[in-house]
């Protein structure tokens, strides 16, 4: 098919400003008056309002470049793929290519990571700075070749004169586009015509890691760095009465001792608790044992997950009474009651997912430099880096912040909160006011987090109770369906999928209160604990129509009724129905009849972060609850064009992986208001022996703008999997995780 | 208390507590940093390195009882030439990269003890190392491509 190909336009107001770079090489200047004016536009979390060439590229002599880097990258890849996305139409060899991560800068627009936003915010614009520079190029070359630009063309960074095969390196035109005006067209590339988008990118640090250079933010280290822990109450919005700081400060290698008060609330609040600072990291976190904190626990330290859940049975009372408040938390379609009063079979079932952490591989930890000139230096591995979070809690303004991005061993929504940059803009303020008042210079902070600090001080998933109940006709036809959610902070169901496509719909929900334990996102908020709910039990109520789970879910898509299901509208039910028939025939789903006592096939669909998944997976269970997965197949459907190959395949296939480990064994309990789980032994991750040999994956191209793939592999990887299990033993899995329910890996 | 140690070829002399961790005196004392720290408690991986050929957990090491040569990821080899360092490149095991370290290592000393392993005796020797973005297959992959000299893979 033939995409759509726009132009970018330049007003006449914009000039190309050449700036030789120390070392050789020119960076490209594109200004416009109202940015020399200072009315540039973008800030963090808006996409960049003014994509210019010169913000993302550097041409050296050599003819390489040099290519920014904007997004914070966790793994996901978007080091990769939003420099390609440049590259390509700059039109030059990935070969040529050498990336560099941006510091957080207005000039970059939008610089953060979450809800797959990577690619849908910035493919075209990242295409349209590619496009620029490259007409920008043609036009140079127009001019000192004294040609129409209409005769060039280019490739590998070389202009080329069609007819007399003249040519010119881009490097040998950068000077002589000094004073320039610039071109007005920038047309983009033909899709057809693209070299480096839809091949596989590798990671542009794979080097560096099998090597083990000091990539990660944990490896961040300037000259005369001090290192910092920071212990927090237990319980949650504890603070600290009083602390032993005497005696801690007269441990060898303890520099500095501070109590810290809470500063502010929420998510950007600042906790309350003692910091510790010394000369290295492992003698500093030593020195916690023999700290002594009198904590004020306040009133979370009531609090626990068995309260939680008697106040959820009790609420469940509610279910046919609960009122609809609209928006995103509840909605009311038809009359389920007398929907339900004239069905030919009623379905009922409780459901269960609990609080979970995201558990990055990396701690958290960040690095900073409060100095003697009043400004803050900070190395941030924040999905959402802000200048006010350190800058704030060290009292700097943010025009005196610099920060830089640094890699981060893993992201998974952990990381959309910064409370490590809010401690160390702290400890950093309190070390250096220490040091200048007597006398020292200030050096830099590091502060690291250990794994139980991580597991104990996290934005939790919600946990999710769910009241099911839905009615069939004599045909089997889904005529009502109802969920009840009494939430702490839970996910409603209120725009999923069957909504739209069943006459009478309700979801609701009742507060569970108090509930004081903060929650946040985790890779594919809000589906990632939803799509197990609702998929399951759309498959119990195939299972109780007697019909095939493919094609039961595949007529209710069929028929749409009015406002369509999901994420406001945006669900689209041929998308849907496509990555379930793609998975159909790539599983060989018609055949599984055939398969021996014990073993099972299973499917489930999410629409999530623009994205159409449907996983099909084939498992095998013996009498003892053993689960093998034997194999697993993804259709996908997340546009016309996916931009990396290799990465997208590693990511559905990591989204499946991580499924596992919500599916089998991750729980965050609470007792007395504190998190029980404290570090891997009691929350374990998926590890090799647990994952299939094979993972089939195949991406249903259809055309529509491209979308990212972090999350949407994620959700329907479980219940595809608890459905299996149904398939396999005729047992309905209802609660998570399964280890509770006796289950274990072969 | 002064240890002397061999890390990578290198003979060194620190002076820390007996009771350090290994894995805090190559990343905070000798500045050698592709080692990472996970857990600290043995469970994850992150910190595996060789010590006389065997891997091990560093974090879990105190430094008193290092008693043969220490080797890290940055000893494998410097210019990326190892089979497991170019299977990894070519396969693009990596996402977050984090755990990589770890895998290799463990990685390659199961290939100094089993050349040629099946996937078995992979799982077993890999089941220490978790890869929290899940890049299990591929990992499993380039274990199997550089036990064929980069030619494919070879036992099931």
């Amino acid at each position: 098919m033939k995409a759509n190909v726009k132009s970018s336009q330049l007003d006449r107001r914009t000039f190309i400003k050449v700036t030789t770079l120390a070392g050789g090489g020119v960076m490209l200047g594109l200004y416009s008056q109202s940015e020399l004016l200072g009315q540039r536009g973008g800030r963090g979390g808006q996409s960049a309002a003014r994509p210019v060439p010169e913000t993302y590229i550097t041409i050296h002599p050599d003819n390489t470049f040099t290519i920014i880097a904007k997004n914070p990258e966790t793994g996901q890849g978007v080091k990769n793929t939003l420099p390609a996305i440049i590259a390509d139409e700059f039109d030059v060899d990935w070969a040529q290519v050498k990336v560099q991560q941006a510091d957080l800068d207005p000039k970059y627009g939008g610089q953060r990571e979450g809800g797959s936003t990577a690619i849908p915010q910035n493919y075209a614009t990242m295409r349209q700075v590619g496009a620029m520079g490259r007409a920008m190029m043609k036009q140079a070359a127009a001019e000192v070749m004294n040609v129409p630009v209409s005769s060039l063309a280019t490739r590998s960074g070389v202009v080329i004169h069609r007819r007399t095969r003249r040519t010119a390196t881009y490097a040998s035109l950068a000077e002589a586009m000094e004073g320039m005006t610039p071109p007005t067209d920038a047309p983009l590339k033909d899709p057809a015509d693209f070299n480096i988008i839809g091949t596989a990118i590798h990671g542009v640090e794979n080097f560096e890691m099998v090597t083990g250079k000091p990539i990660y933010s944990i490896d961040v280290e300037p000259e005369g760095t001090l290192f910092a822990v920071y212990e927090k109450c237990p319980v949650f919005g504890g603070t600290v009465e009083s602390a032993n700081l005497d005696q801690i400060k007269g441990l060898a290698g303890i520099q500095h001792a501070f109590i810290v008060e809470p500063q502010g609330q929420g998510r950007n609040g600042l906790a309350g608790g003692v910091a510790l600072v010394g000369d290295n990291w492992w003698i500093v976190n030593n020195a916690r044992r023999q700290l002594r904190v009198t904590w004020n626990e306040g009133p979370v330290s009531t609090q626990s997950t068995e309260g939680y859940n008697a106040q959820a049975l009790e609420l469940s009372s509610q279910r046919s009474q609960a009122p609809t408040e609209g928006g995103r938390s509840s909605a009311m379609i038809g009359d389920v009651e007398a929907a339900f009063a004239d069905a030919d079979q009623i379905v009922e079932a409780e459901y269960y997912f609990p609080l979970l952490s995201h558990a990055p591989l990396e701690p958290q930890n960040s690095t900073a430099h409060y100095k003697e000139d009043g400004t803050l230096e900070v190395w941030s591995p924040s999905q959402i880096p802000s200048l006010a979070a350190p800058g704030g809690t060290a009292g700097v303004d943010n025009s005196a912040v610099t920060m830089h991005l640094v890699r981060s061993g893993g992201g998974f929504g952990r990381r959309l909160s910064s409370d490590y940059d809010i401690e160390v803009g702290k400890i950093s303020r309190l070390v250096s006011d220490e040091r200048m008042a007597a006398g020292l210079p200030t050096v830099p902070v590091k502060l690291l987090w250990t794994r139980e600090d991580d597991m104990a001080h996290d934005q939790y998933r919600p946990a999710g109770y769910h009241y099911f109940k839905a009615g069939l006709d004599t045909n089997g036809k889904l005529t009502s369906f109802r969920d009840f959610v009494p939430s702490i902070n839970s996910v409603v169901p209120a725009n999923e999928f069957p909504r739209g496509f069943v006459p009478n719909f309700w979801a609701s929900r009742a507060t569970i209160e108090p509930f004081n334990i903060p929650t946040g996102a985790m890779r594919a908020p809000s589906t990632n604990g939803i799509s197990f709910v609702m998929q399951s039990f759309i498959d119990e109520l195939a299972v109780a129509a007697g019909q095939d789970p493919v094609q039961f879910r595949l007529d209710l898509l069929a028929n749409p009724l009015g406002e369509a299901a999901g994420q406001g509208g945006a669900f689209n039910p041929e998308r849907a129905a496509g990555v379930l028939e793609a998975g159909r025939d790539m599983s060989n789903w018609e055949s599984r009849g055939d398969l021996p006592d014990g073993r099972g096939m299973g499917v489930a669909f999410q629409f999530a972060h623009r994205g159409y998944v449907c996983w099909v997976v084939d498992v095998t269970v013996d009498a003892d609850k053993k689960l093998k997965i034997n194999k697993a197949w993804a259709s996908v459907d997340i546009g016309r064009q996916i931009v990396n190959p290799s990465r997208a395949r590693n990511l559905v296939e990591g989204g499946f992986v991580e499924g596992l480990s919500h599916m089998m064994a991750w729980e965050i309990t609470i007792d007395r208001g504190r998190v029980q789980q404290r570090n891997f032994p009691q929350y374990q991750p998926t590890r090799m022996s647990e994952v299939p040999v094979e993972i089939e994956t195949r991406f249903v191209e259809t055309d529509f703008d491209p979308t990212g793939l972090g999350e949407p592999t994620l959700p329907p990887a479980i219940p595809a999997i608890t459905n299996a299990i149904f398939a396999a033993t005729g047992v309905r899995i209802r609660s998570l995780p399964i280890v509770k329910e006796g289950y274990s890996w072969t | 208390m002064p240890y002397t140690l061999t890390v990578n070829g290198n003979t060194t002399t620190v002076d820390v507590p007996e009771d350090m961790p290994l894995l805090w005196v190559l990343r905070d004392v000798l500045k050698v940093k592709g080692t990472k720290f996970g857990c600290g408690v043995g469970a994850c991986g992150a910190c595996t390195v060789q010590i006389g050929g065997r891997a091990v957990r560093s974090c879990q090491t105190r430094i008193s009882t290092v008693s043969a040569g220490v080797k890290t990821i940055e000893g494998l080899s410097e210019d990326g030439s190892h089979p497991l360092q170019q299977a990894w490149m070519e396969l693009d095991v990596p996402q977050c990269g984090y755990c990589q370290a770890g895998q290799i290592m463990s990685a390659s000393a199961l290939l100094d003890s089993t050349p040629n392993p099946t996937d078995d005796q992979i799982n077993a020797a890999m089941n220490g190392n978790l890869c929290r973005c899940g890049t299990y297959m591929r990992i499993r992959e380039a274990i199997h491509l550089a036990a064929n000299g980069g030619t494919g893979r070879g036992a099931k």
